[in-house]
């Protein structure tokens, strides 16, 4: 208590004289500028350790050779909503007879705000039978998630859903 | 040894049908992205790639990635040609590899 009003004191002092005023006004400005960079580089830092829309397109761009993506015949089914980023059950399928001569050969999925665009990759062919796969991911935030499939005649097709994850996948853990 | 591992293969199928194959493993899926207790980066450790073949050929691969989560789930499906035996491998980035056996019937 005592400590507090010695403080107090001090800071009424400096308050009311005349000449000090100026220089600790100064000072509080620089701080909150140096604060406020700090907070601002805290802040904008986990936004560059993530994907962006920009960086799936690149990552399907990739995967497709720059080949045109048809939209259709891909179903991608994850929930419209999120409770758990850290497990978020996706299933994909593919409209495909999985014959030898007409057959899936490979999903992609994506996403556009984790740290990475990549999310799984499935590699199957006509022994698959059907191409009906499921799995659980990790979203980072609410956003669109795409698959893309690549087809034995070299077409590539997909589907994209929009999620909303209430819970990130370890948001605070981005590594500035 | 990576540790437990569950896979669910039907016991007996007829030929040509198409079964489904359910695949768990325990695995933490460290991401890379994460800081320990003291602020140090916990370095990546995920399974990377998991297998399935049928009597010695390839009919499922995955490539995985950070964003899979922990304790990876898959399941997918193949058509049972013959009667043997379906190995399961999953291969982690510190170089663990843990197979499951698993047996079907086919007639």
């Amino acid at each position: 208590m005592m400590v507090m009003m010695t403080t107090m004191d001090h800071g009424a002092n400096i308050l009311g004289s005349e000449r000090a005023r100026p220089t600790r006004r100064i000072v509080l400005r620089g701080f909150c500028a140096l604060a406020g960079g700090a907070a601002l580089g805290a802040v904008a830092a986990p936004q560059t350790a993530r994907a962006t829309p920009e960086e799936k397109d690149a990552a399907i761009k990739q995967v497709t050779g720059g080949a045109t993506v048809q939209k259709g015949r891909v179903h991608l089914d994850i929930p419209p909503l999120a409770e758990n980023g850290n497990t978020v059950a996706m299933t994909v399928k593919v409209d495909s007879p999985m014959t030898a001569a007409d057959y899936v050969k490979a999903i992609h999925v994506f996403n556009e705000k984790n740290p990475q665009p990549d999310v799984i990759s499935f590699h199957l062919g006509p022994r698959a039978g059907k191409a009906d796969i499921s799995t659980r991911v990790r979203l980072a935030d609410s956003q669109t998630v795409t698959a893309i499939a690549q087809m034995s005649d070299g077409t590539f097709w997909s589907d994209s859903a929009d999620i909303i994850v209430t819970l990130a996948a370890c948001t605070e853990d981005f590594i500035p | 040894m990576m540790s437990r591992a569950l896979v669910h293969v039907p016991k007996t199928a007829t030929q040509g049908g198409v079964i489904a194959i359910k695949t768990l493993i325990s695995h933490p899926m460290e991401t890379g992205y994460r800081h320990g207790d003291t602020g140090a980066r916990i370095p990546r450790n995920i399974i990377n790639r998991f297998t399935c073949t049928y009597n010695g050929e390839e009919v499922f691969r995955a490539d995985l990635h950070p964003a899979v989560a922990a304790n990876p789930y898959i399941t997918f499906h193949t058509v049972a040609t013959e009667t043997g035996v379906l190995a399961f491998t999953w291969v982690a980035d510190d170089g663990e590899t843990h197979t499951e056996l698993a047996n079907i019937t086919v007639d």
